[in-house]
Parts: C-alpha cells; sequence; structure tokens
C-alpha cells in the first residue's frame, strides 16, 4: 500500500496500516518540534552572536506563561499518542474469537508450526489471504519473539507459559519471519517466512499439492525450509551437527565408539531417530523429524545429500533396508497417505531414483562446482573441529 | 580524656576533625546523612529479595506455607526478642558515648555484642537442624510426602517440592544475607569496644558509635520483617509443630 | 576568543603549587584522597573503556557492511556486541560524567574543599577499577555472549561463556556507583560555602544531585539481581528459570527497575553539563531555573516507574503496558521542558562559538531527535513494531552517544582549562565537534529507517534479498569510521594540550561560577579562603569583578594550606 513511500516496508496485514498511521503521526509531530528547536537555534546563534568580548546581556528570569505553555502544549500531545497507541494495541493484542489456529514452537534456531490438520512446518508457514490467523506460542528452551515486519506485530515467546499473537494478511506473498529476541548463537539465521496464499491455493496447499520438482531440488528446498541448514551447513555457522558434504559412503565414527559406513539407511536413520546413533564429537540435540517428512519427502532429503558427494554413486546396499522402513514411517505420516501412498511405490525400487540421480549429477554441475571447494575444506576441517568440541 | 587537642590550628580544632571540614558539626551531620543513605541503598538490596519473596508467596501460596510452617517459629521469636533487646544495648551504648560514660559505653557494647552473637548461635542451630532435615536447597535437597498437603494433586507433587526448594532458597537468602550484616555489625562493635577503650570517644565526637548504632537498629529491622514474613505468615494453613 | 581579554586582569601564577604539582610520584596519585586528582584517575580509565568499547563498535559495523556473516562467525558477533554493551554501558556511560567532571567540579562549584568522603571517594575508584578489571579478564578469556542485559534463561541455562565472572564485574562496579552518589549527596546537602543557597546551586549540581538519587537507589537492585543470577547459574536455584517454578520476567522487572533509572544516570549529568554550557557560552542566566531544576528531580523520580516499557511484548497485562505507557509519556514533558528552557536561554544571549557551545548545541539538536523518537518506543502500539529493533539501537544512541557522550566532550573542552591548567587548540577542537556530529548523523539515523523496516537488533547477518537494508548499513558504518575519526582528535590533542598548549588564566571564559574563582588548576584545597557566595546563579558581570576569590601571590604558596585553615 505505501509502496511508494521509501524506507517502509510491505504493508500486509488489517492492522499495517493504523500502525504506519501512527507512525506517521509521530513522524510529523518529530518533524515539526525538530524544525521548530533547529530553527529557533540557528535564528538565536546568528541574530545574537557575541558582538563584543565584554557584552552583559540583559538577563531575563523566565515567564510561567511560557513554562506552562510548554509544559501543557507536549503533555497533551503526548496524550494524543498515548491514546491512539493503547487503542491500537489493544487491536494488535486482543484475540479474535474465531481463528484459524496455528501452533507455534521456537527452539534454538527454528519456528516449528503446526496446522491444526497436522501438517507440521519448520520456518515457514502458509497461511491463507483474508481469514484472522491465531498463534499459540511458546518454546523449548530461552526466549524468542515472532516478529514478521510486513505484519508489524510482535510477540515475545517465554518459556513455561503460551504467548499468543493474532493477524490478519490482506495481500499474498512471502514475508520475512524474524526472532526478533536475541537467543544465542545463531539468533541471526532464527527466520523464516511467512507464505500468505489465496484461499484456494491454501486448500491445495493443505491437501498436499503436487511436487513437480526433481528429487534433488525438491530435498535441498527441504533441506533450507526444514532448518537442516541451521546446523549442517558448510559455511559451519554454529558447527552443532556434523557436515554433510561428501559424507556418503565414508566411515562415520560414532560416539559409542562404534564405526559405521555413512550410507542411505543411516541417513534416513539420523533424520526420523537422530538419537540412535550420534557422530562423536556432537551431542544429542537434533529433533527428530518423524512424522513431519513424508516418505516421499525423506527420500528427496536422502538424494540431495546424497548429491553432495559427487564422487559417490553406489547406495545399492542401502536402499534395501530403506525399503524395510518405509511402511512403518509410511503410517507414522497420516497427512500424506492419500497422495503420497503411490509415490512411495513408485520411487521405492531403485529405478527411479537411479536416474534421478544421475539427472540430478547433471544438473547440479554447477551445483556440485560450486560445493566442491567448500566439500574437501570442510572434510578437512572436521576432524579438527570435532577435537575443539571435545 | 581529652576533649579538645592543642594544636596549632588552636582551640577550636579537634583532633578528629577532618581537614575539609570547617568544623565538627558539619562533619557530624555529614558522616550521619550518609550513614542514613548507605541504609536506604540497604533496603533496596534487601528490597529485590523481598520483591521475589512476595512474588512467589502470591503464586504458590501452599508451598509457601508448608514451607513455612516447617521454620520452628519458637526459635525465630527467641531470636527476635534478643536482637529487640540488643537494639536496646545498643541505644544505651549511644546514649553513655554521649554523656561520655567511657565504662558503661563498653558494658553496653559487650552486650550488644554477646546478644548479637546469640542471635546467630540460634541462627546456626536453626541452619543445623535444616542441614539434618536434608532442607539445604541443593540437589540434596529432601521433602517428605507426608509434609505434602493431601489435596494436591499427584502431578503436581514434584512442582510442589520444587515450589518448597524455592522456599527455602529465599529463606537461605535473605536470613543469610540478613546474617552476613549481623557479622558485619559484630566486626564494627569490636572495633568501637577497642577505640572506646583507648578512649577516642568523647561527648564532642562520638560519629562513629552514633553511626554504627543507626547500623545495628537497621538490622534489627530487617529481622523485624523478616521473622513474620518467612516463620508466621500462613501458619494457620498448616499444623506447623 | 575571549582568552585574551581575561588575561588583561588575571596574570597566571607561573610557579604556583596546585593540585598537580602539589607531590609527585605514583604513590601520591595512587594513595591521593584529593577529588580532582581522583577525577583525572576516573578520567584515565573511563576513557580507557571507552576506547575498547569503539573498538568493538567499529568490528560490529565492519561485520554489517555485508548482508552474509562473513568477517566473523556468530558465536564471535554475539560477543562483540555484547562486550560493546558492557564496557559502554557499566564501564564508560554511566560513570563518565559523574565521576570525572562531578568528582572534579562539584566541591569547586560548591564551594567546598573536597567531597565529604575522600577515602570513600578513591575506594569508590578502586572498586570501579576491581570490577573493570574483573569483567575486562571475563571479556579477554572467552568472552560474553548474553548481551548486555542478561536476559534469562539464556543467560543461566544456555550461554556457555563467563556470565559469572562479568557478572560479578558489574555487581562490584554497582559499589562504585553507589558510593559516589552517596558522597554527592551528602556534600551538597552539608558541605556547600556559605551563602550558597539550594536555588543559587549550578544546574550541574541539581542534575548531579538527582543522578545521585538514582544511583542509590537503584544500583542495589542491579547488585541483587546480578547476584541472583549468578547464584541460578551457579546453583540452579530456580528463581528465574520456568521448569523449577521461577519466572524469566521477574529478571526483566528486576533488571529494568534499575536498568531504566540508569538511562537516567547516564544522560541527567549530560543535562547538567548542558545547562552549564548553555549558560555560561551565552552569557544567559538559564530561561526558567526552577523549572529545569526541578525537571531533574522529576525525571529522576519518574524514571522508578517506568520500566514496564522494556517489556511492552514480553506478554505483561496490557493494562500494566497502559500505565507504564502513560508514565513514558509523562516522563518525557520534563525534558522537553529543559530544551525548550536551553533554546530560551540562548534569546537576546551573547552566544560565542567556541567549542563547547558547539557541543552544548550539538547536543540539545540531537536530543531532540532522540527524545521524539522515544515516543515512538512509549506508543504501545507502534513499539509493538519497533521493538527489538535497530529504531530502538538508534534511538538510545541518539540519547547515549548524542547526548551523553557529546555532553561530556563539551564539559571536559569547557573544564580543560581549570583541570588542566592549558588550552585546548580551539581550531583542531571546532573541527573534531564538527567531524563528530557529523558522523554520528550518519550513522545512527539510518538505524531508524532500517529499525521500522524491521531489521531485528543483534542480528549478525541479515536478509540479501532487501537491497535497501545493505545501503542503509554501509552509510551507518561509513558514519561510524567518520565518528571514530571525530572521537581520536580529542584523545591526541587533549593529551597534547597538556604538556604544549597555552597557559590557562584562573577564568578564561569570564564565568561567574565558583570554580572559576580559583587558579587554573586549582591548589589541592580549592579555594584560598573559604567564600562566601553573594551572587545567584549564573550572575554574569565585567571581567574585572570576577577575580580569584583570596590570595595568591608567587610567594604565598607555602602558606595557603595553612590560610583556609584559619
Amino acid at each position: 500500500m505505501q509502496n511508494w513511500i521509501p524506507f517502509i516496508p510491505d504493508a500486509a496485514s488489517t492492522v499495517a496500516g493504523q500502525v504506519d498511521g501512527l507512525y506517521f503521526y509521530l513522524t510529523g509531530v518529530t518533524i515539526f518540534f525538530t524544525l521548530l528547536v533547529y530553527a529557533l537555534l540557528i535564528l538565536f546563534i546568528i541574530r545574537y552572536r557575541r558582538r563584543n568580548p565584554r557584552e552583559i546581556p540583559r538577563p531575563i528570569a523566565g515567564s510561567i506563561k511560557l513554562e506552562s505553555m510548554w509544559t501543557v502544549i507536549p503533555f497533551l500531545i503526548a496524550m494524543s499518542i498515548f491514546v491512539w497507541g493503547a487503542r491500537l494495541s489493544f487491536t494488535q493484542y486482543r484475540m479474535p474469537a474465531e481463528a484459524l489456529d496455528i501452533y507455534v514452537v521456537g527452539k534454538q534456531w527454528m519456528w516449528k508450526f503446526q496446522h491444526t490438520t497436522g501438517q507440521r512446518e519448520i520456518n515457514e508457514l502458509h497461511i491463507p489471504v483474508g481469514r484472522k490467523v491465531k498463534l499459540t506460542m511458546t518454546t523449548e528452551d530461552t526466549i524468542h519473539s515472532f516478529f514478521v515486519p510486513a505484519f508489524r506485530t510482535k510477540a515475545d515467546v517465554v518459556p513455561g507459559r503460551y504467548q499468543y499473537l493474532w493477524f490478519e494478511a490482506t495481500k499474498p506473498g512471502r514475508y520475512e519471519l524474524f526472532c526478533a529476541e536475541y537467543c544465542g548463537t545463531n539468533h541471526s539465521g532464527m527466520t523464516g517466512y511467512i507464505v500468505v496464499m489465496e484461499p484456494t491455493d491454501y486448500d491445495n496447499w493443505l491437501s498436499g499439492g503436487a511436487n513437480q520438482q526433481s528429487p534433488v531440488a525438491a530435498g535441498q528446498q527441504l533441506f533450507q525450509t526444514l532448518g537442516c541448514a541451521t546446523c549442517h551447513s558448510d559455511a559451519g555457522q554454529g558447527g552443532r551437527g556434523p557436515a554433510l558434504a561428501g559424507l556418503l559412503g565414508k566411515q562415520v565414527q560414532l560416539n559409542n565408539g562404534q564405526t559405521i559406513t555413512a550410507d542411505d539407511s543411516y541417513i534416513r536413520e539420523s533424520i526420523t531417530d537422530p538419537q540412535a546413533k550420534i557422530v562423536a564429537g556432537f551431542g544429542p540435540i537434533m529433533p527428530t523429524f518423524k512424522g513431519q517428512v513424508s516418505e516421499e519427502q525423506l527420500l528427496q532429503l536422502v538424494t540431495f545429500i546424497k548429491s553432495l558427494s559427487p564422487a559417490q554413486t553406489e547406495g545399492k546396499a542401502a536402499t534395501a533396508p530403506a525399503r524395510e522402513n518405509n511402511p512403518q514411517t509410511g503410517t507414522a505420516s497420516p497427512e500424506a497417505q492419500g497422495t503420497t501412498a503411490p509415490d512411495v511405490q513408485r520411487s521405492n525400487p531403485v529405478g527411479p531414483t537411479a536416474p534421478n540421480a544421475g539427472q540430478g549429477g547433471g544438473a547440479q554441475s554447477t551445483e556440485s562446482q560450486r560445493s566442491n571447494p567448500v566439500g574437501p575444506t570442510n572434510n578437512n576441517a572436521r576432524p579438527k573441529q570435532r577435537q575443539r568440541r571435545q | 580524656m581529652a576533649a579538645h587537642v592543642e594544636t596549632h590550628h588552636g582551640v577550636e580544632a579537634h583532633s578528629a576533625l577532618q581537614h575539609h571540614f570547617d568544623n565538627m558539626e558539619q562533619q557530624r551531620e555529614a558522616g550521619s546523612l550518609g550513614m542514613w543513605i548507605f541504609l536506604v541503598t540497604e533496603i533496596m538490596f534487601f528490597g529485590g529479595l523481598f520483591m521475589a519473596y512476595l512474588l512467589y508467596r502470591t503464586a504458590y501460596p501452599e508451598a509457601f506455607a508448608a514451607g513455612s510452617n516447617h521454620l520452628d517459629w519458637k526459635l525465630g521469636g527467641i531470636n527476635t526478642v534478643v536482637l529487640i533487646c540488643s537494639s536496646l544495648t545498643m541505644a544505651l551504648a549511644v546514649y553513655f558515648a554521649q554523656v561520655g560514660s567511657k565504662q558503661l559505653q563498653i558494658i553496653f557494647l559487650v552486650l550488644t555484642m554477646v546478644l548479637g552473637a546469640t542471635f546467630l548461635g540460634i541462627k546456626a542451630v536453626e541452619y543445623h537442624e535444616k542441614y539434618v532435615d536434608h532442607l539445604i536447597p541443593i540437589p540434596g535437597f529432601q521433602w517428605e510426602e507426608k509434609n505434602i498437603p493431601k489435596d494436591v494433586a499427584p502431578q503436581e507433587r514434584e512442582g510442589f517440592k520444587r515450589h518448597v526448594q524455592m522456599f527455602y532458597w529465599i529463606y537461605f537468602a535473605m536470613t543469610g544475607l540478613h546474617a552476613l550484616h549481623m557479622i558485619i555489625g559484630l566486626g564494627l562493635l569490636a572495633f568501637l569496644v577497642y577505640f572506646t577503650w583507648r578512649g577516642r570517644y568523647t561527648p564532642e565526637y562520638h560519629a562513629p558509635v552514633e553511626l554504627t548504632g543507626l547500623y545495628w537498629h537497621f538490622v534489627d529491622i530487617v529481622w523485624i520483617f523478616l521473622f513474620p514474613l518467612l516463620y508466621l505468615l500462613g501458619r494457620h494453613l498448616g499444623g506447623g509443630h | 576568543m575571549q582568552v585574551l581579554e581575561s588575561e588583561e586582569f588575571e596574570t597566571p601564577v607561573a610557579s604556583r603549587v596546585n593540585y598537580l604539582n602539589a607531590t609527585y610520584g605514583l604513590k601520591s596519585w595512587l594513595l591521593t584522597k584529593d577529588h580532582k586528582r581522583i577525577a583525572l584517575l576516573y578520567l584515565g580509565s573511563v576513557s580507557f573503556f571507552f576506547f575498547l568499547g569503539s573498538i568493538y563498535a567499529m568490528m560490529i559495523r565492519l561485520e554489517l557492511l555485508t548482508p552474509r556473516g562473513d568477517l566473523v562467525q556468530s558465536q564471535t558477533y554475539n560477543k562483540l556486541f555484547t562486550h560493546h554493551g558492557i564496557l559502554m554501558v557499566f564501564f564508560f556511560l554511566i560513570p563518565s560524567i559523574p565521576t570525572v567532571l562531578g568528582n572534579f567540579l562539584v566541591p569547586l562549584m560548591i564551594g567546598a574543599k573536597d567531597l565529604a568522603f575522600p577515602r570513600l571517594n578513591l575506594l569508590s575508584w578502586y572498586i570501579y577499577m576491581v570490577g573493570g578489571i574483573l569483567t575486562f579478564w571475563a571479556l579477554l578469556n572467552g568472552g560474553v555472549d548474553t548481551g548486555w542485559t542478561f536476559y534469562v534463561p539464556f543467560s543461566t541455562t544456555f550461554s556457555n561463556t563467563y556470565v559469572v565472572a562479568a557478572g560479578l564485574g558489574i555487581f562490584i562496579n554497582g559499589f562504585s556507583s553507589i558510593l559516589t552518589g552517596l558522597n554527592f549527596i551528602v556534600t551538597i546537602h552539608t558541605m556547600r560555602a556559605p551563602g550558597m543557597t539550594w536555588f543559587r546551586l549550578p544546574l550541574f549540581i541539581w542534575a548531579h544531585y538527582a543522578t545521585s538519587l538514582i544511583m542509590i537507589l537503584g544500583t542495589p537492585v542491579i547488585a541483587i539481581t546480578v547476584l541472583l543470577v549468578a547464584l541460578e547459574r551457579l546453583a540452579r536455584i530456580g528463581i528465574f528459570d520456568p521448569a523449577l517454578g521461577g519466572d524469566p520476567i521477574l529478571f526483566q522487572h528486576l533488571f529494568w527497575f534499575y536498568s531504566h533509572p540508569a538511562v537516567y544516570i547516564m544522560v541527567l549529568p549530560g543535562m547538567g553539563v548542558v545547562s552549564e554550557l548553555i549558560a555560561n557560552f551565552s552569557r544567559k542566566n538559564i530561561f526558567g531555573y526552577s523549572f529545569v531544576a526541578f525537571s531533574s528531580i522529576a525525571i529522576a523520580v519518574f524514571g522508578f516507574l517506568v520500566w514496564g516499557h522494556h517489556m511492552f511484548v514480553s506478554g505483561q497485562s496490557m493494562y500494566a503496558g497502559m500505565i507504564f505507557s502513560f508514565l513514558s509519556f509523562a516522563v518525557a514533558i520534563p525534558s522537553a521542558v529543559k530544551v525548550f528552557n536551553w533554546t530560551a536561554t540562548l534569546y537576546q544571549g551573547s552566544i560565542s562559538y567556541d567549542t563547547p557551545m558547539l557541543y552544548g548545541l550539538g547536543f540539545i539538536g540531537l536530543f531532540v531527535i532522540g527524545g521524539m523518537t522515544g515516543l515512538f518506543l512509549a506508543a504501545i502500539g507502534l513499539d509493538i513494531h519497533v521493538h527489538d529493533t535497530y529504531f530502538v539501537v538508534a534511538h538510545f544512541h541518539y540519547i547515549m552517544v548524542g547526548g551523553t557522550v557529546l555532553a561530556y566532550l563539551g564539559g571536559l573542552h569547557m573544564w580543560w582549562p581549570k583541570i588542566s591548567g592549558r588550552m585546548y587548540p580551539e581550531g583542531w577542537a571546532r573541527f573534531a565537534a564538527l567531524v563528530i556530529f557529523v558522523g554520528f548523523n550518519l550513522t545512527f539515523f539510518p538505524q531508524f529507517l532500517l529499525g521500522y523496516m524491521g531489521m531485528p537488533r543483534r542480528y549478525h547477518a541479515y536478509p540479501a534479498d532487501l537491497p535497501v537494508w545493505q545501503v542503509l548499513h554501509v552509510m551507518s558504518s561509513a558514519g561510524a569510521s567518520i565518528l571514530g575519526m571525530g572521537l581520536t582528535l580529542p584523545l591526541i590533542y587533549l593529551v597534547w594540550s597538556m604538556r604544549y598548549g597555552r597557559k590557562a588564566p584562573a577564568n578564561p571564559w569570564a564565568l561567574p561560577g565558583l570554580e572559576w574563582r580559583t587558579p587554573s588548576p586549582p591548589p589541592t584545597e580549592n579555594f584560598a579562603v573559604t567564600p562566601v557566595v553573594t551572587w545567584e546563579a549564573y550572575e554574569f558581570a565585567p571581567p574585572e569583578e570576577l577575580k580569584v576569590i583570596g590570595k595568591f601571590e608567587p610567594g604565598d604558596e607555602a602558606d595557603h594550606p595553612a590560610v583556609t585553615k584559619g
């Protein structure tokens, strides 16, 4: 709406315009008083500059009339702002009676969402346009703060209690979500997006929506949206999880002394049951993604992680155990039952995956070139990092 | 006793007059105002703990009542009496400093110290009891099941214990801080006894005695607040012992 | 410049004994009870911590040049802004004006020989140093990453850094503030010279009185709060831990109960300095003296009632929020009154363009913006959006840097001839003031815009798909480097002037204040005889009438301490 005014963020909620209104009013008042004081200062320092070093100006004691004037007028203006601001806050913080409920859990350093229909999302929240959405929020660890600039609203998320926030988006789009309360190392990585969709698109999305992306690309996107990159990124930010580039086929030292080969099933297990086999030097901090990613998505993730190891071609041994696990987790993710069950059947055999991997290798050649330089250095850096952490 | 020391400053200058004050009156005024302000900061210091106490007492009244009932109000009461007596002896010591009676001043200072030490002794007995009962709020803290009211639901009993533990934290923090002030007070009194014996204080100059008196009364008053808050409040809610 | 004129009527005494040359040797400084020497000890240590804090600030600005976190890792960045905040708030802004200018000037301005408790004064410096060094040690040995606010449960449970050591340093440092405040209040109450009534006090003294009230009432609360954080960390007492039944919001209440008034500890002395700058360099008595004086007290009192405005989005009740919002608007009024009175003081004045006045005018100009943007944050509806964004960062830097630091520098220049006995180089000083003003605005104005656009504070990296964010960040960083250069200049030329500056006469600006009625630098006992005040505050007079009180002949100096005793 106000996009033609510079330095005003997207306004995409019903309250955004009201907040902007108060902002413009205050900016006006500020500019008025600033100009007033500056004009007087400049006028006085030019007009009454010292002309003779010995001059003694006539003293003026003060004036009750003026004093009361500049006590009362600013007070009245302040009260107008106070009343406006307080009324606005009631609009922002009084919860609507009827709204689409969404549950939010903050965790170092990701936002986890769950829709009433069961869908879970991480760092990305899909909502329909023109409908009131009410968030019920809490946190697993420290204080976070849910902040969407385009909606002009924010609330701290405090451990041990529920906080509520509502908004109604007015136009479709992708809007930044920030954690505004400092929450530790990767505070600035605790961001995400609110995806506002037309109601029909939203319904489509809710019912699963077709995914036409290649498994590698889809997997890469999942890797980002699920927040895996927060801990497993190549940049080494946080370093809370092992780096994944070049992992496939390598020997991995576990924290119980065992050594295993990192294959597809191991990666899969690590996603659904992270505590089962923990790499030496890392803490048991990864949350389980069981039930949050469908079978199809799991496969996409594994394919993507595999693509980070360009030399890695096989994986035949790994697919067999993967198949064994499929029915089990397939039932554990009810949200995808209807649409994904055939997909699972189709993608279970090695056939579809192998071409994909080959295709991915071709399509991702630039990708792997980019990640190649990082891969080896990271490989070298990894043992060092572990030593440091021990 | 040398009320006025013969110096080259002339007869008006007292030996205890510091160079930057004009006269003894100004110096005494500054000293006592300084002490009052210091006591104000002390009130604010305890104030943070009082606020925490009030907040959690409101949040967890049953647990706090249970914890409170477990304290020995008789020992606490005796201690209150002991402290009030020590305030009286302290006031008398100040009085005898004003009239210049050195011996009585020493007697009452020592009496104050004895009463102060008695308080700390009784406090130590109480702390020991808590230690024996595993009520020191560290990992070994234990609160017996039978001391949890029956109407507390099973799933809330663990929380109840934690809240009792928090009561004991506040109890130890507040009484510990108070005891620390008592110990500092005893040190100041010992210092006073020594210098009184040396004849330092006169009816004209006894500001340290007065100021220590103020401090001692303050510490007593803190206890007057602590005793009902920690020992008595909510006693009718439970059985006690 | 007026110095030439004043030299006509007052010849500086070349070899006179003063507080600087009365005794020599390190011991004579480290064991001094002279408030003026203690002020210099503070000047050195406060400058040191300011310098350190500035280095951290430069690194923060460098990192934010690009959206990606490429200069330092996020863990390091978190330590940078934490260290910057801790050093600047606790070891520069809170002590700066009171301990340097206040220590030096409070006794001189009221006609006393020293503060009421000189030993406590020295003790306060040692406590400050112990606290400072302990904190500094903690910062060097791994650092702290909690932010200067130490919010729980992050600081008690999740942070894996030297929280306890840094907290202990701040705890210890608090006692230094308490002693300073106590000393000022007692001194102002009991040691004013004959004839120096309350309403003849310079406004600097009123401001310091108000500041001291906050110091003695607020500091103990932060002390106990930091102690509780340390206990919670070490022993898991559960007082702030929701898992054990505690309340993390209680910490915020206790913390801001001190830390909001602490904002006024930082800015009130600056307002006192500016009242002096504006009145003295326009040779006008301050317009509405009693309004300005009482507004300081009003700010100190109201300042204790508005802490909740830091917690509008923390989930406190909306009605509590409304009350805090209302009181926050109320506390803005005394500040507005001050600004209007300063401006009105200039009317029909005789305004000089000397450096201290430039700082004074700069202060008013920036304080207007800083104060007005405070209203944005006091309005709950708007604060919900800008809370914890760069808008807040910009706002408090306008108050702290634009206000306190400019006032501190202005005061330092105004009283530099008195402190050092030398004049600073006027041309360089004016140039530096200009550079600082420009650099400051360039650094912090873009942050208002960033904040409203939603840039959260304490972010190590920011979205790259918003190019305008980077533009504003680059502007801010460029401004910071200009500001940094501007701040380096006084450091160089003031030190230079201590040796090579022109000798200062007793009253270089021809001012009526008591501190100008004794030689520059003053003798250890401040005045030759106890002054008797017969004039009102800011009663300007021709230079001939503003002579040094008592006699200072070149041959007298050996005797003069005895004179004051008589």
